[in-house]
Formats: C-alpha cells, sequence, structure tokens
C-alpha cells in the first residue's frame, strides 16, 4: 500500500512539475522534503546547538521550503573526532580544537586548508578561559599567580584526553611567557600549577563535577561557558566567577565533513547551516549561551556577561594547533616534561 | 571427523554441528576482534613499539595497574571466600537478598560505581572526613583504585568458590572431628585443600578483570601522571591524541598479560587436579 501511495504521489508531483514550467518548481522537485544533518560536536555546546538547531530549522524551511533534522553528537573533542575518522557519518562537525579537525583532513575526509573555508578561522564563537571560585573568593583568588602558591587545589582536566584542559594549560603557558619573555619561565610556572592539580579528569564536565559535587579544589580553571553553566547550576550563592586579566582566545573552529555531505549529498544545506551561525540571529543565541560571539555589536550588547579580558591567540604565542600539539602534548613533549619524576 | 566418530559414541548426536558452533562462536565474538590488536601491533616498527611500551609513564601504569590489583584480589579471597561460606553453609532470613547482592558489581555500569565512589570518599561527603580524620584519603589516591577493583573483583571470588561449599558435605567434617582433628586441622587441612582450587579460579578471575578495569576506576583514580595513572587510561589517553600505534602496543601488553594469566592459571588447576585425585 505505502509502495503504491509513494508511487502515486511521485508521479503527482512530476505532473505538476512538468505542467509548471516556472523555475521554482524545478528547484523543488531537486531537493527533498526532508533533509537530515548530524553535527558531531564537543560536550559543553549540548544547550547551543539546541537553541541554533531550531533556529536554523525555521530559518531553512522559510527559505527552501525544506524541513531539516539536525541531530546532535557530544562527547570528549577528541574521542568525537576519532569516531568520525573511524566512520561515525558527521555532516558538519564542530569540536573544541583545530587539531582534532585537523586528525579529521588528515585522514581525508576534508582539505587540508579547510580552516580557511569561513571567516575567522571557521570559528563563529569563541570563548575565553577563566577561574570559578567558592562563593566569597576564601583564597583570594585574582590571576594566574594565585594559582601556584602553597595551598591553593587546582582543578582542571586532563591534557591528554581534554580539549578544554589543552586550552587552560595554554592559556596559562602563555600568561607566564607574555608576562617574562621567556619559554623557561613558562614551563616553570605551569610546573609549579600542576604541582597544585590534586587530579586529573579526563574531561572538562568532569573536572566541573570534581570541583562542585565533590568539592575538591579551591579553583576551577574551564571554558567562560562552562563557567556561566555553574553558576546557573549550582547558585550563584555557592560559586563566583573570576575573570584573569589575560587569558586565551578559544577558538572552537566549525567544519563540513566533505567526504560525508558528498555522499549524502547534503553539502547545500550543511553549508548554509555553518554560515548561518555567523548570522545576527545566531549569533544571538551564541551570546545567550555565553559563548562570546564575532559579531562586535552584539558582543557589545551582551557586554555584561562577557567581562574585559586582554585574550591572546594561538597563532600569536604559538604558531598554529599542530605546532602547539606537538611542543606540549604529544608523548615526551612539555606536559610530560612536568611530571617526569 | 571419523577418527573421532569411531572413538566416542555418544547418546546426544551432534558433536560436528556443536563443536563447529564454538569455534565459529570464538573466531566471531573473541577472537577476531582480538586479533586486530595482534595485527596492528605487529604492524609498528620495532623501535616505536618498544619506545611506547616502555616510556617511563607508561610502566608506571602498568606497576599501578598491577599491584592494585594484585592487593585488590588478594582482599576478595579473603572477602569472598567468608562471604561464601555464610552464604552456603547457613540458613538465616535475608540470605537469599544477600545472595542477590553478591551479583551487583557485575550488573551495574561500572561508571556508575565509579561516581559513586568518587562522591563517597569525597571530601565532601561524610564517609570521605570520617576517614580523612584517621588519615586514610581514598579519593584520588592508589587506595582508592584498590577499593574500587575490591568491588569490581568480589563477585568473582564468591561465585566460583559458593558452588564448591556446596558441594562438600558436612560428613566430612565430622569424619575428621571423630578420628580426633581439631578444628583447625580440619579446616586446613581437610576442607581447604578441596576449596583451594576454586579459590584460587576466583581470585585469577578478579585479578584479570581488574587489570583492564576502566569505568568504575577512573573516577576515584586521580589520574596524575606516575601517580595514579592506570593502564587502561594510557590506551585511552594515546587514543585521544590519534596515536593508534601507541594505544595498540600498550594493549597488546595489557593482552598478553592477561592472556599469561589466565594459561597460568589453567596450569595450576591441572596441577591441582592432578595433586589431589
Amino acid at each position: 500500500m505505502r509502495y503504491s501511495f509513494n508511487t502515486t504521489v511521485i508521479i503527482g508531483g512530476l505532473l505538476i512539475a512538468a505542467l509548471l514550467s516556472d523555475t521554482e518548481a524545478h528547484a523543488a522537485l531537486a531537493v527533498p522534503a526532508n533533509v537530515t544533518l548530524l553535527n558531531v560536536s564537543y560536550d559543553p555546546t549540548r544547550e547551543l546547538y539546541q537553541s541554533e538547531n531550531a533556529s536554523f530549522a525555521r530559518y531553512w524551511k522559510q527559505k527552501t521550503g525544506q524541513t531539516v533534522t539536525i541531530n546532535q553528537s557530544h562527547g570528549g573533542s577528541g574521542k568525537q573526532a576519532r569516531a568520525v575518522i573511524d566512520g561515525l557519518d558527521a555532516d558538519v562537525v564542530t569540536l573544541a580544537l583545530a587539531y582534532d579537525i585537523d586528525a579529521i583532513a588528515d585522514s581525508r575526509l576534508l582539505p587540508l586548508n579547510w580552516q580557511q573555508r569561513l571567516p575567522q578561522n571557521s570559528t563563529p564563537y569563541t570563548s575565553a578561559i577563566v577561574f570559578v571560585v567558592r562563593k566569597g573568593n576564601p583564597k583570594g583568588i585574582r590571576s594566574w599567580d594565585d594559582l601556584v602558591k602553597p595551598g591553593v587545589s587546582v582543578i582542571t582536566p586532563n591534557p591528554k584526553t581534554s580539549g578544554g584542559a589543552r586550552w587552560n594549560y595554554l592559556a596559562a603557558w602563555g600568561y607566564k611567557q607574555k608576562q617574562s619573555g621567556s619559554a623557561a619561565q613558562a614551563k616553570a610556572f605551569v610546573k609549579a600549577l600542576y604541582r597544585n592539580v590534586p587530579v586529573l579528569d579526563t574531561g572538562a564536565r568532569g573536572s566541573t563535577l570534581t570541583f562542585t559535587q565533590r568539592g575538591i579544589g579551591d579553583v576551577l580553571v574551564t571554558w567562560e561557558n562552562e563557567a556561566h553553566l555553574v553558576i546557573r547550576e549550582f547558585g550563584a550563592d555557592r560559586f563566583e566567577i573570576v575573570a584573569p586579566a589575560i587569558s586565551i582566545l578559544a577558538e572552537p573552529p566549525v567544519a563540513v565533513v566533505d567526504k560525508n555531505v558528498a555522499r549524502h549529498g547534503t553539502r547545500n544545506v550543511a553549508e548554509a547551516y555553518l554560515s548561518y551561525l555567523y548570522s545576527p540571529e545566531a549569533q544571538e543565541i551564541i551570546a545567550r549561551n555565553f559563548y562570546r560571539p564575532r559579531n562586535a555589536a552584539i558582543l557589545k550588547k551582551y557586554a555584561a556577561s562577557f567581562p574585559n579580558i586582554r585574550l591572546f591567540t594561538i597563532a600569536e604565542l604559538f604558531g598554529n594547533w599542530r605546532q602547539a600539539q606537538k611542543a606540549h602534548f604529544s608523548d615526551g613533549s612539555s606536559f610530560d616534561q612536568i611530571y617526569a619524576p | 571427523m571419523r577418527l573421532f566418530s569411531k572413538k566416542q559414541r555418544r547418546i546426544l548426536p551432534g558433536f560436528g554441528l556443536s563443536m563447529g558452533y564454538t569455534v565459529f562462536y570464538l573466531s566471531a565474538i573473541v577472537l577476531v576482534p582480538l586479533s586486530t590488536i595482534v595485527v596492528s601491533a605487529f604492524g609498528i616498527e620495532p623501535e616505536r613499539f618498544i619506545a611506547a611500551v616502555s616510556s617511563p609513564r607508561v610502566l608506571a601504569s602498568y606497576r599501578l595497574s598491577l599491584s592494585s590489583a594484585c592487593f585488590a584480589a588478594l582482599f576478595d579471597a579473603g572477602a569472598g571466600f567468608l562471604t561464601a561460606w555464610t552464604l552456603t553453609r547457613y540458613r538465616f532470613p535475608g540470605r537469599r537478598m544477600l545472595d542477590a547482592f553478591v551479583d551487583l558489581p557485575f550488573a551495574l555500569p561500572t561508571a556508575v560505581a565509579g561516581i559513586c565512589f568518587a562522591m563517597l570518599y569525597s571530601p565532601a561527603a561524610l564517609p570521605g572526613q570520617v576517614l580523612a580524620r584517621f588519615g586514610i584519603e581514598l579519593a584520588n589516591t592508589p587506595s582508592g583504585i584498590v577499593v574500587a577493583l575490591i568491588f569490581i573483583g568480589f563477585p568473582f571470588v564468591v561465585r566460583t568458590v559458593q558452588p564448591v561449599i556446596a558441594e562438600l558435605e558436612t560428613e566430612i567434617e565430622e569424619a575428621a572431628q571423630s578420628l580426633g582433628a581439631t578444628r583447625w586441622q580440619t579446616f586446613r587441612k581437610i576442607l581447604f585443600p578441596h576449596l583451594f582450587p576454586a579459590l584460587l579460579t576466583g581470585v585469577t578471575l578478579a585479578f584479570a578483570r581488574s587489570i583492564g578495569e576502566y569505568g568504575s576506576v577512573i573516577f576515584i583514580a586521580g589520574n596524575l601522571p606516575f601517580r595514579t595513572e592506570i593502564a587502561p587510561l594510557m590506551i585511552m589517553s594515546k587514543l585521544d591524541q590519534f596515536d593508534y600505534d601507541g594505544a595498540s602496543a600498550v594493549a597488546f601488553v595489557l593482552l598478553l598479560a592477561s592472556f599469561a594469566i589466565l594459561l597460568l592459571l589453567n596450569g595450576v588447576q591441572r596441577w591441582q587436579e592432578k595433586a589431589y585425585r
């Protein structure tokens, strides 16, 4: 029954299309009525993309008449990248750091120059690395230097397994390197800092739970958006955010996975989806979810959520993510060295 | 085939079919997935392989995994033996309930157990505070890892020892007693030798399981390099760096270790069987 019904619809559609000779009808026939995208993302973007997807679906329906459903997959950034390399059918990836998308590019699912395809390093939103402390800030933590003081317990995840943790590590390193001008001093600084770390959780969310639920540590180093989530979930009466004067500009990039969209025939909608993230509507949603929007006017509008931090970039101090990864996080590099007995 | 059928006449037919199924099952479910580790491990240049498995950090994680699994298995040997004895030899209200509880570590998702431990022994919770008063710190220490592994290994010991205790007739004890053996002699000379092979099997299973345990340990371990990083975490962290070769090298060594332990177990059991026949 169903088959014959479908056939009727298709034949009917073809007849109507043949009768109408204007281009609109042809375009409508060329694209299916429903399309599905899979957005493979990292851990804390769950809420952001729920709102973005609903907004984009409305926009796309209005523009093309097509109903788009966007499925989300979340997890540690590195794990998600590995899943895509191993065959998870992502149309777009929106991960915590460029190195993870570089790894996907290395497996030839998208071109190596993927980061030049969209404006601003393919990052429609950014974040900063900030501190969360317990109410009243009992240890008086104001700056990065306070984190290495004896008796201060710092919570940050393991940079080997967490993308967020790598931003934290480079933020601390970059702070010291800019301040002292010496890489050796920066290394001694992060070594002292990690001596104050009692536990290295495997992901950013794990660290958040260690700090909030298990009550371990005096300060949590984390994404600005995650810090706001802590305040929202656990209450401003228990925690407060401390923004250091200097931090790193965390750029979580987005990209279309060329091989997969070619196979699904979803290139148009996937590209439109990522471009939409730069639109004023999407940038508003970004700001409301405590990510820093790229759109200057909207950033200004939400200035209350985003304190003025002097932000340095990966490019400024570390070249690019491949170089940063090699120098600091691959086996035998600076992170391993600071822990070597 | 003909060789077998001549020798072994069975009442129920179907040896060929069931043997074929067994071989297929073992291959498809166990050997093929594991062989991928072996294949990829052999694909690595020897120097890289050795570098991956012998870096100080990886060695420290092997040491930690093996030693904490060993401590946990030894503890389980005592606790599991007592539990099995109590549950089989005595009848008391609520026995079936308790018996069912033993299986919980099998059924509970290990991550859930891990989170429970982490919560329980954190400085924010009462048990953690009480222990801290006695100078015992479990959260983010090697002792915390041992506690999680004790939990994981416990049912292995109980469930392997229980049926053997059930088979032991109380008449044997009575006979020993009537022949003038003391209680301690009865236990040491009569009961224990019978139970030892089963206990050993249970302890080895618990040990082998503990070496590879990830979910329940990761939340309480702390995961600090050289101090509280377990071997399975090294595999995960190598994978997260897209170092597939390094990960399979470390995994291969773990696989070898597990296989060696199980082989050893088989040998000991055979020796036991011979000694007590």
